[in-house]
């Protein structure tokens, strides 16, 4: 068979059906500015050593990749290694996007940084990046999600970032990417919005996604190193989808390499307390792109339910609409109770505590691991460390 | 093409008095569902000209508070997009008000792209604007609402260049959306409005030579609409309305101290 060739997305932003730029006319101007500028700072060799050098010295990459020998064992199947993106600098891999993208603010001369952040790690990401430049950094987050997240709050606020309250919706994620994209539209001469997931118009998808390849990149080295092949699984977790995008992206020509994103089921894939967008969402149009989302009849966006507030978003990213239509990634959902189970486990097997985003991807396991064999190998994507959720975990437990 | 008798075609080219034509936006069951047709056939008789009437949805990611509130209430209300054109069909039994539905694409995509255009026509419908949908999305509905004689009216915002603002006049049909200043939408001070306004008209005046031009965002008062609408064809007003009917409704007389807000916004205070 010949071997597949992806070059997504095309020159118009979009993977398949997916994708677009579904903005109004005053972002038009400000996206053709940042696509170009985008192209150019990546083609740049001068700006990827910036970007790369800040990666080694500051985040601490390339982060491990460590064999879960205990995990291993405990399921008698496929040898397990995982990603260890929770050992980033603010614990999760949501800093390499941060750094890329303030880099390219940096370089286009904007001098206003703004976010969007749900559980807080992207605004955490984000406060940290612009306190290393000295810039300017705001951060829209929702009322509730606020209350949930107290603690990253305050670590975004000692890093030097304002956090605004939203009000407005429902209040969670949604409404504050709302709120950021028209602080955007009102100042679009001096802003720059750095978008924390592989979501949004184009070209945040693909700059998002490029901005986070490193952890497939470094992981295909190091398991070359160690096992000497590819991986034939690679598993990771999907909210908005940038930690998933992030390890598939470098294996998708490489048709053997099975893999598998994790949704947040929520209470289950059949209640109205989910947020298993591509188990159960339709194709339809949010924050700019066109993509599975949940929605109601009528096309009103609908609450996504996740004890992880990092996947309780009622979209996905356009490439992984694309790549489950296209079957190339199978994706699968998760409920809350059986993320319980998956930090457990691999806190006791493994010595880690797994952020509650990162535990969907563990507890998927369960299902996986019986169809894989003793010769083979798995990746998982340990997207982010545990101790931002303590609370909500010891709540459950 | 778009059929010669189309309502907003019409307007324009048999509008003859010098007054400016004026469009006003109501969100489609804001503050009630009983009250939209009863608001246009009021707004029509105090000198409104053109009718936007707004499809909520839960996500206005172009809108100010005032927009995100009456979108709110009305989807808290229950409005569908089966109660909009049904709203629409009443007051054609009244009135040959050019209609304009206005609202983001995600309702659309989800009623059905074709069967949306189909009803809207069938109900009375004049023409579309989808904020959300620029030039480089209209794939995605541009032929439907051309088989549907249904004008698509596309924006141009004081950050566009002159040669996309040639485009957009190339495809805009029925008239092309001035958006004053970048924003969201909300009532302003007249003099923000004011200040920044002048050089992106002189752009638009010289780029925008097909179509109608109707200015709009941030006024709010007959003095904003003619001093920023001078060199248009018209001003469209929408939140500073909605803002009216929020401060009166549900009182007594609410509708009536909006139609005098209404007809002073066209003729001044008497």
């Amino acid at each position: 068979m010949a071997a597949m060739r992806y070059n997504l997305p095309t020159k118009e932003g979009y993977f398949g059906n997916f994708g677009g730029k579904f903005v109004p006319e005053i972002l038009i101007p400000v996206l053709e500015e940042l696509e170009e500028a985008y192209n150019r700072a990546w083609n740049d060799e001068a700006f990827r050593n910036t970007y790369l050098d800040l990666l080694q010295d500051y985040v601490g990459r390339p982060t491990k990749l460590t064999y879960a020998n205990r995990l291993t064992d405990y399921y008698g199947r496929a040898r397990i290694y995982l990603k260890r993106e929770d050992l980033c600098h603010t614990g999760a891999h949501k800093i390499n996007n941060a750094i890329g993208q303030i880099l390219l603010a940096q370089r286009m001369g904007k001098e206003r940084i703004i976010a969007e952040t749900g559980a807080g790690q992207h605004g955490v990401a984000t406060a940290t990046a612009c306190a290393k430049f000295g810039v300017d950094c705001i951060v829209y987050m929702g009322a509730e999600d606020m209350e949930r997240q107290k603690l990253n709050v305050e670590r975004m606020r000692l890093l030097g970032a304002e956090v605004r309250s939203v009000e407005s919706g429902s209040k969670t994620l949604k409404d504050a990417t709302n709120e950021a994209i028209r602080d955007w539209v009102t100042n679009v001469e001096d802003t720059f919005y750095i978008i924390g997931s592989a979501v949004g118009p184009h070209p945040y998808p693909k700059m998002v996604r490029n901005f986070q390849r490193i952890i497939g990149d470094e992981t295909r080295k190091q398991l070359e190193e160690v096992e000497g092949r590819l991986p034939d699984y690679l598993l990771a977790c999907v909210g908005g989808g940038s930690n998933a995008i992030g390890l598939f992206y470098p294996f998708i020509e490489d048709e053997k390499v099975q893999m598998y994103g994790v949704e947040a089921a929520g209470l289950g894939a059949d209640t109205d307390q989910t947020a298993a967008t591509l188990t159960i969402g339709d194709p339809g149009v949010l924050h700019g792109s066109l993509s599975y989302l949940l929605h109601d009849k009528e096309g009103q966006i609908q609450l996504a339910h996740s004890i992880s507030a990092g996947l309780d978003y009622p979209g996905i990213g356009p490439e992984h609409a694309y790549l489950q239509d296209s079957s190339r990634v199978i994706y699968a959902p998760i409920t809350d109770e059986q993320a319980m189970e998956g930090v457990k486990l691999l806190s006791e097997q493994e010595g880690i505590i797994p952020a509650l985003e990162t535990a969907h991807a563990v507890a998927y396991l369960e299902e996986l691991m019986p169809r894989t064999t003793e010769d083979e190998l798995l990746v998982l994507n340990c997207s982010g460390r545990g101790d931002k959720d303590m609370g909500t975990i010891s709540k459950n437990l | 093409m778009i059929q010669t008798e189309n309502r907003i075609n019409n307007l324009f080219e048999q509008h003859s008095d010098s007054s400016k034509i004026m469009s006003l936006f109501l969100t489609a069951g804001y503050p009630d569902l009983e009250s939209t047709v009863e608001l246009i056939l009021g707004f029509e008789e105090n000198g409104t000209d053109l009718v936007e009437l707004g499809m909520p949805f839960s996500d206005p990611l172009a809108d100010g508070p005032t927009i995100q509130y009456s979108s709110n209430v009305a989807i808290e209300q229950g409005i569908t997009m089966d109660k909009i054109f049904d709203m629409v069909r009443e007051v054609r039994k009244h009135s040959e008000i050019p209609i304009i539905l206005m609202g983001y694409i995600n309702p659309v995509l989800r009623y059905g792209v074709t069967r949306f255009c189909e009803r809207a026509a069938a109900s009375g419908v004049d023409g579309l604007i989808i904020p959300d949908i620029p030039l480089e999305e209209s794939g995605i509905m541009v032929d439907e609402a051309r088989a549907h004689g249904l004008p698509i009216v596309y924006l141009v915002a004081p950050n566009t260049s002159d040669e996309r603002m040639r485009r957009i006049d190339t495809h805009s049909e029925g008239f092309v959306y001035c958006v004053s200043v970048t924003g969201v939408t909300g009532a302003r001070e007249g003099d923000e409005v004011a200040q920044s306004v002048q050089r992106f008209i002189e752009r638009v005046k010289t780029n925008v030579t097909r179509n109608p031009k109707m200015v709009g965002f941030g006024i709010k008062s007959h003095e904003d609409a003619q001093r920023i609408s001078r060199d248009m064809d018209g001003f469209i007003v929408g939140s500073a309305l909605i803002d009216t009917i929020r401060a009166h409704y549900p009182e007594e007389g609410w509708k009536d101290e909006v139609f005098a807000f209404v007809h002073s916004l066209k003729y001044g205070k008497l």
